[in-house]
Protein backbone atom coordinates (compact mmCIF):
# COMPACT_ATOMS: atom_id res chain seq x y z
CA UNK A 1 0.00 0.00 0.00
CA UNK A 2 1.33 3.41 -0.92
CA UNK A 3 0.69 4.96 2.50
CA UNK A 4 2.96 2.36 4.13
CA UNK A 5 5.88 2.95 1.77
CA UNK A 6 8.87 4.94 3.03
CA UNK A 7 8.60 8.68 2.40
CA UNK A 8 11.29 8.60 -0.33
CA UNK A 9 8.67 8.03 -3.03
CA UNK A 10 6.83 11.28 -2.35
CA UNK A 11 6.91 14.25 -4.72
CA UNK A 12 9.47 17.03 -4.27
CA UNK A 13 7.58 20.09 -2.97
CA UNK A 14 9.30 23.20 -1.60
CA UNK A 15 8.05 26.05 0.59
CA UNK A 16 7.42 28.30 -2.45
CA UNK A 17 5.25 25.59 -4.08
CA UNK A 18 3.33 25.20 -0.83
CA UNK A 19 2.75 28.94 -0.48
CA UNK A 20 1.46 29.24 -4.05
CA UNK A 21 -0.71 26.15 -3.89
CA UNK A 22 -2.40 27.12 -0.64
CA UNK A 23 -2.87 30.72 -1.74
CA UNK A 24 -4.70 29.53 -4.87
CA UNK A 25 -6.79 27.01 -2.98
CA UNK A 26 -7.82 29.41 -0.22
CA UNK A 27 -9.07 31.95 -2.77
CA UNK A 28 -11.36 29.23 -4.18
CA UNK A 29 -12.66 28.32 -0.73
CA UNK A 30 -16.20 29.60 -0.37
CA UNK A 31 -18.03 27.87 2.45
CA UNK A 32 -14.98 26.05 3.79
CA UNK A 33 -11.68 24.78 2.45
CA UNK A 34 -12.15 21.01 2.75
CA UNK A 35 -13.48 20.33 -0.76
CA UNK A 36 -10.85 22.52 -2.41
CA UNK A 37 -8.01 21.06 -0.35
CA UNK A 38 -8.84 17.55 -1.48
CA UNK A 39 -9.22 18.64 -5.10
CA UNK A 40 -5.90 20.47 -5.11
CA UNK A 41 -3.82 17.91 -3.18
CA UNK A 42 -5.10 14.77 -4.92
CA UNK A 43 -6.69 15.60 -8.26
CA UNK A 44 -4.72 18.63 -9.43
CA UNK A 45 -1.21 18.31 -7.98
CA UNK A 46 -1.04 14.64 -7.11
CA UNK A 47 0.86 15.40 -3.90
CA UNK A 48 -1.13 12.90 -1.82
CA UNK A 49 -3.00 9.67 -2.46
CA UNK A 50 -6.62 9.40 -1.30
CA UNK A 51 -5.55 7.28 1.69
CA UNK A 52 -2.80 9.75 2.66
CA UNK A 53 -5.26 12.63 2.41
CA UNK A 54 -7.75 10.95 4.72
CA UNK A 55 -5.01 10.29 7.27
CA UNK A 56 -3.87 13.92 7.17
CA UNK A 57 -7.49 15.04 7.42
CA UNK A 58 -8.02 12.84 10.47
CA UNK A 59 -5.17 14.67 12.22
CA UNK A 60 -6.56 18.06 11.20
CA UNK A 61 -10.15 17.23 12.24
CA UNK A 62 -9.63 15.26 15.41
CA UNK A 63 -6.99 17.41 17.06
CA UNK A 64 -8.22 20.73 18.45
CA UNK A 65 -8.02 23.93 16.41
CA UNK A 66 -9.20 25.13 13.01
CA UNK A 67 -9.35 22.18 10.58
CA UNK A 68 -8.15 24.14 7.57
CA UNK A 69 -5.09 25.66 9.20
CA UNK A 70 -4.20 22.34 10.82
CA UNK A 71 -4.40 20.67 7.41
CA UNK A 72 -2.21 23.32 5.77
CA UNK A 73 0.38 22.98 8.53
CA UNK A 74 0.50 19.18 8.41
CA UNK A 75 0.81 19.09 4.60
CA UNK A 76 3.47 21.82 4.66
CA UNK A 77 5.39 20.03 7.38
CA UNK A 78 5.20 16.71 5.58
CA UNK A 79 6.94 18.07 2.47
CA UNK A 80 9.27 20.79 3.77
CA UNK A 81 9.45 20.72 7.56
CA UNK A 82 8.70 23.74 9.73
CA UNK A 83 9.49 26.15 6.87
CA UNK A 84 6.99 24.31 4.71
CA UNK A 85 4.34 24.50 7.41
CA UNK A 86 4.85 28.24 7.83
CA UNK A 87 4.80 28.80 4.06
CA UNK A 88 1.57 26.82 3.67
CA UNK A 89 0.00 28.72 6.59
CA UNK A 90 1.02 32.10 5.16
CA UNK A 91 -0.44 31.18 1.77
CA UNK A 92 -3.60 29.90 3.40
CA UNK A 93 -4.32 32.81 5.78
CA UNK A 94 -2.75 35.82 4.05
CA UNK A 95 -4.84 36.27 0.88
CA UNK A 96 -8.23 35.87 2.65
CA UNK A 97 -7.20 38.49 5.21
CA UNK A 98 -6.43 40.93 2.41
CA UNK A 99 -9.72 40.16 0.66
CA UNK A 100 -11.71 40.53 3.87
CA UNK A 101 -9.90 43.76 4.63
CA UNK A 102 -10.92 45.04 1.20
CA UNK A 103 -14.56 43.93 1.17
CA UNK A 104 -15.00 44.47 4.91
CA UNK A 105 -15.21 48.23 4.55
CA UNK A 106 -17.60 47.95 1.61
CA UNK A 107 -19.80 45.52 3.47
CA UNK A 108 -20.09 47.79 6.47
CA UNK A 109 -21.23 50.63 4.19
CA UNK A 110 -23.88 48.52 2.49
CA UNK A 111 -24.57 46.06 5.29
CA UNK A 112 -28.35 46.32 5.03
CA UNK A 113 -28.51 45.48 1.35
CA UNK A 114 -30.45 42.27 1.13
CA UNK A 115 -28.78 41.00 -2.04
CA UNK A 116 -25.69 39.82 -0.17
CA UNK A 117 -27.86 37.71 2.10
CA UNK A 118 -29.74 36.28 -0.88
CA UNK A 119 -26.59 35.37 -2.79
CA UNK A 120 -25.17 33.84 0.36
CA UNK A 121 -28.20 31.60 0.79
CA UNK A 122 -27.65 30.05 -2.63
CA UNK A 123 -23.91 29.70 -2.07
CA UNK A 124 -24.48 28.02 1.30
CA UNK A 125 -26.63 25.31 -0.30
CA UNK A 126 -23.83 24.68 -2.84
CA UNK A 127 -21.11 24.73 -0.17
CA UNK A 128 -22.96 22.03 1.78
CA UNK A 129 -23.11 19.94 -1.40
CA UNK A 130 -19.32 20.28 -1.72
CA UNK A 131 -18.83 18.95 1.82
CA UNK A 132 -21.13 15.98 1.16
CA UNK A 133 -19.39 15.23 -2.16
CA UNK A 134 -16.03 15.23 -0.35
CA UNK A 135 -17.42 12.74 2.19
CA UNK A 136 -18.57 10.47 -0.65
CA UNK A 137 -15.23 10.69 -2.44
CA UNK A 138 -13.05 9.94 0.57
CA UNK A 139 -15.33 7.06 1.60
CA UNK A 140 -13.84 5.12 -1.32
CA UNK A 141 -10.75 4.32 0.77
CA UNK A 142 -12.93 2.16 3.03
CA UNK A 143 -13.17 -0.47 0.29
CA UNK A 144 -15.42 -3.46 0.92
CA UNK A 145 -14.48 -4.16 4.53
CA UNK A 146 -17.46 -4.19 6.88
CA UNK A 147 -15.75 -3.07 10.11
CA UNK A 148 -14.52 0.39 8.97
CA UNK A 149 -17.92 0.99 7.36
CA UNK A 150 -19.59 0.21 10.69
CA UNK A 151 -17.39 2.79 12.43
CA UNK A 152 -18.16 5.37 9.72
CA UNK A 153 -21.91 4.79 10.00
CA UNK A 154 -21.83 4.93 13.81
CA UNK A 155 -19.85 8.21 13.74
CA UNK A 156 -22.31 9.69 11.25
CA UNK A 157 -25.32 8.52 13.28
CA UNK A 158 -23.92 9.75 16.61
CA UNK A 159 -22.73 13.19 15.49
CA UNK A 160 -25.06 13.84 12.54
CA UNK A 161 -28.39 12.19 13.37
CA UNK A 162 -28.35 12.08 17.19
CA UNK A 163 -26.33 15.33 17.60
CA UNK A 164 -24.40 13.83 20.50
CA UNK A 165 -21.34 15.85 21.62
CA UNK A 166 -18.37 15.13 19.37
CA UNK A 167 -16.01 14.46 22.27
CA UNK A 168 -18.23 11.72 23.70
CA UNK A 169 -18.63 10.00 20.33
CA UNK A 170 -14.86 10.14 19.82
CA UNK A 171 -14.11 8.88 23.32
CA UNK A 172 -16.22 5.77 22.63
CA UNK A 173 -15.43 5.03 18.97
CA UNK A 174 -11.77 6.05 18.59
CA UNK A 175 -10.35 3.45 21.04
CA UNK A 176 -12.47 0.68 19.47
CA UNK A 177 -11.38 1.65 15.94
CA UNK A 178 -7.70 1.93 16.88
CA UNK A 179 -7.61 -1.39 18.75
CA UNK A 180 -9.34 -3.09 15.82
CA UNK A 181 -6.79 -1.63 13.38
CA UNK A 182 -3.99 -2.79 15.72
CA UNK A 183 -5.37 -6.36 15.88
CA UNK A 184 -5.81 -6.37 12.13
CA UNK A 185 -2.04 -6.00 11.68
CA UNK A 186 -1.12 -8.88 13.96
CA UNK B 1 -10.08 48.51 24.91
CA UNK B 2 -7.94 48.50 28.07
CA UNK B 3 -4.90 46.25 28.10
CA UNK B 4 -6.33 44.06 30.88
CA UNK B 5 -9.40 43.24 28.77
CA UNK B 6 -7.22 42.52 25.74
CA UNK B 7 -5.17 40.15 27.92
CA UNK B 8 -8.36 38.44 29.07
CA UNK B 9 -9.47 38.04 25.45
CA UNK B 10 -6.06 36.57 24.56
CA UNK B 11 -6.13 34.11 27.48
CA UNK B 12 -9.68 33.05 26.67
CA UNK B 13 -8.91 32.16 23.05
CA UNK B 14 -5.68 30.45 24.14
CA UNK B 15 -7.88 28.18 26.26
CA UNK B 16 -10.40 27.70 23.43
CA UNK B 17 -7.62 26.55 21.12
CA UNK B 18 -7.16 23.40 23.19
CA UNK B 19 -10.84 22.46 23.40
CA UNK B 20 -11.88 23.32 19.83
CA UNK B 21 -12.21 19.73 18.62
CA UNK B 22 -14.31 19.82 15.46
CA UNK B 23 -12.88 23.11 14.28
CA UNK B 24 -13.87 26.74 14.43
CA UNK B 25 -17.63 26.24 13.78
CA UNK B 26 -17.95 23.91 16.79
CA UNK B 27 -17.01 26.64 19.30
CA UNK B 28 -19.18 29.35 17.75
CA UNK B 29 -21.91 29.14 20.45
CA UNK B 30 -19.30 29.35 23.22
CA UNK B 31 -17.62 32.40 21.64
CA UNK B 32 -21.01 34.05 21.24
CA UNK B 33 -21.74 33.45 24.93
CA UNK B 34 -18.41 34.99 25.99
CA UNK B 35 -18.19 38.09 23.78
CA UNK B 36 -21.92 38.92 23.50
CA UNK B 37 -23.64 37.66 26.63
CA UNK B 38 -20.91 37.75 29.30
CA UNK B 39 -18.82 40.76 28.25
CA UNK B 40 -21.10 42.72 25.92
CA UNK B 41 -18.18 43.62 23.63
CA UNK B 42 -20.31 43.24 20.51
CA UNK B 43 -24.03 42.98 19.82
CA UNK B 44 -25.58 39.73 18.71
CA UNK B 45 -26.58 41.13 15.31
CA UNK B 46 -23.07 42.49 14.66
CA UNK B 47 -21.68 39.07 15.62
CA UNK B 48 -23.95 37.41 13.05
CA UNK B 49 -23.03 40.03 10.46
CA UNK B 50 -19.30 39.37 10.93
CA UNK B 51 -19.84 35.65 10.53
CA UNK B 52 -21.76 36.26 7.32
CA UNK B 53 -19.00 38.50 6.03
CA UNK B 54 -16.40 35.79 6.67
CA UNK B 55 -18.57 33.34 4.73
CA UNK B 56 -19.00 35.68 1.78
CA UNK B 57 -15.24 36.06 1.46
CA UNK B 58 -13.06 33.22 0.19
CA UNK B 59 -10.92 31.41 2.74
CA UNK B 60 -11.21 29.02 5.66
CA UNK B 61 -14.11 29.16 8.15
CA UNK B 62 -11.76 30.40 10.84
CA UNK B 63 -11.52 33.80 9.13
CA UNK B 64 -14.36 35.07 11.28
CA UNK B 65 -11.95 35.19 14.23
CA UNK B 66 -9.66 37.99 12.96
CA UNK B 67 -12.80 39.94 12.01
CA UNK B 68 -14.25 39.50 15.47
CA UNK B 69 -10.98 40.58 17.13
CA UNK B 70 -10.77 43.58 14.81
CA UNK B 71 -14.32 44.63 15.64
CA UNK B 72 -13.73 44.33 19.40
CA UNK B 73 -10.28 45.91 19.67
CA UNK B 74 -8.92 46.97 16.28
CA UNK B 75 -5.75 45.46 14.81
CA UNK B 76 -4.27 44.44 18.20
CA UNK B 77 -7.50 42.53 18.82
CA UNK B 78 -7.39 40.82 15.42
CA UNK B 79 -3.77 39.73 15.91
CA UNK B 80 -4.17 38.67 19.54
CA UNK B 81 -7.30 36.65 18.93
CA UNK B 82 -6.01 34.90 15.80
CA UNK B 83 -2.61 34.09 17.25
CA UNK B 84 -4.08 32.86 20.54
CA UNK B 85 -6.50 30.56 18.77
CA UNK B 86 -4.13 29.18 16.15
CA UNK B 87 -0.71 28.84 17.78
CA UNK B 88 -1.37 26.25 20.53
CA UNK B 89 -3.40 23.81 18.46
CA UNK B 90 -1.03 24.20 15.54
CA UNK B 91 1.95 23.32 17.73
CA UNK B 92 0.15 20.24 18.99
CA UNK B 93 -0.83 19.16 15.47
CA UNK B 94 2.70 19.56 14.12
CA UNK B 95 4.08 17.64 17.07
CA UNK B 96 1.81 14.69 16.24
CA UNK B 97 2.66 15.01 12.53
CA UNK B 98 6.35 14.76 13.48
CA UNK B 99 5.63 11.65 15.51
CA UNK B 100 3.96 10.13 12.43
CA UNK B 101 6.89 11.06 10.21
CA UNK B 102 9.46 9.55 12.57
CA UNK B 103 7.71 6.21 12.80
CA UNK B 104 5.88 5.88 9.48
CA UNK B 105 5.57 2.10 9.77
CA UNK B 106 5.46 1.71 13.56
CA UNK B 107 2.60 -0.57 14.60
CA UNK B 108 1.06 1.93 17.02
CA UNK B 109 1.24 4.88 14.60
CA UNK B 110 -0.18 2.72 11.83
CA UNK B 111 -3.04 1.54 14.05
CA UNK B 112 -3.94 5.14 14.95
CA UNK B 113 -3.73 6.31 11.33
CA UNK B 114 -5.82 3.42 10.01
CA UNK B 115 -8.20 3.40 12.95
CA UNK B 116 -9.12 7.06 12.67
CA UNK B 117 -9.77 6.92 8.91
CA UNK B 118 -13.42 5.69 9.13
CA UNK B 119 -14.16 8.17 11.94
CA UNK B 120 -13.00 11.12 9.85
CA UNK B 121 -15.12 9.98 6.91
CA UNK B 122 -18.17 9.66 9.17
CA UNK B 123 -17.52 13.11 10.65
CA UNK B 124 -17.24 14.74 7.22
CA UNK B 125 -20.57 13.24 6.16
CA UNK B 126 -22.14 14.26 9.48
CA UNK B 127 -21.06 17.89 9.12
CA UNK B 128 -22.52 17.93 5.59
CA UNK B 129 -25.76 16.51 7.00
CA UNK B 130 -26.00 19.03 9.85
CA UNK B 131 -25.11 22.02 7.66
CA UNK B 132 -27.62 20.97 5.02
CA UNK B 133 -30.55 21.55 7.37
CA UNK B 134 -29.26 25.00 8.25
CA UNK B 135 -28.66 26.01 4.63
CA UNK B 136 -31.97 24.98 3.07
CA UNK B 137 -35.29 26.66 3.76
CA UNK B 138 -37.45 24.42 1.59
CA UNK B 139 -37.12 21.69 -1.05
CA UNK B 140 -35.38 24.05 -3.49
CA UNK B 141 -32.39 24.44 -1.20
CA UNK B 142 -32.12 20.66 -0.80
CA UNK B 143 -32.43 20.28 -4.58
CA UNK B 144 -29.54 22.69 -5.14
CA UNK B 145 -27.42 20.78 -2.62
CA UNK B 146 -28.28 17.46 -4.28
CA UNK B 147 -27.52 18.89 -7.71
CA UNK B 148 -24.12 20.08 -6.42
CA UNK B 149 -23.26 16.60 -5.13
CA UNK B 150 -24.09 15.00 -8.49
CA UNK B 151 -22.32 17.80 -10.40
CA UNK B 152 -18.99 17.46 -8.60
CA UNK B 153 -18.96 13.67 -8.26
CA UNK B 154 -20.06 12.93 -11.86
CA UNK B 155 -18.54 15.72 -13.97
CA UNK B 156 -15.13 17.35 -14.23
CA UNK B 157 -16.28 20.94 -14.70
CA UNK B 158 -14.69 23.50 -12.40
CA UNK B 159 -16.91 23.55 -9.28
CA UNK B 160 -16.50 27.33 -9.06
CA UNK B 161 -19.20 27.53 -11.74
CA UNK B 162 -21.75 25.93 -9.51
CA UNK B 163 -20.89 28.34 -6.69
CA UNK B 164 -21.51 31.21 -9.11
CA UNK B 165 -24.76 29.55 -10.18
CA UNK B 166 -25.73 29.16 -6.51
CA UNK B 167 -25.12 32.85 -5.83
CA UNK B 168 -27.20 33.69 -8.90
CA UNK B 169 -30.02 31.38 -7.82
CA UNK B 170 -30.04 33.09 -4.43
CA UNK B 171 -30.05 36.56 -5.97
CA UNK B 172 -33.06 35.78 -8.15
CA UNK B 173 -34.93 34.24 -5.24
CA UNK B 174 -34.84 30.71 -6.65
CA UNK B 175 -33.68 29.10 -3.38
Amino acid sequence: MPADAPECGQPQVGPADLFRAFAVLTLHSFGGALFWSRRMLIEQRGWLTEQEFVEVLALAQLLPGANGTNLAAVVGYRFAGVRGALAAMAGFMGPPLLVIGAIGAVYYLYADLAFVQHALKGMAAVAVGLVIATGIKIARVLGARWFPWTITVLTFAGVGLMRWPLLIVLAVLAPIAIVAAWKGHH
Amino acid sequence: MPLTELAALFAYFLMLSFIAVGGAPSILPEIHRYVVEVNGWITSSDFARLYTLAQVAPGPNVMYLPLLGWDIAGWPGALALTFAFIAPSLTLTMWVARLYARHPTGTAVLAVRRGLTPITIGLTCASGWVLMHGAAEDWRGYALTAFTVVFVTRTSFNPLWILVAGAGAGLFGLV
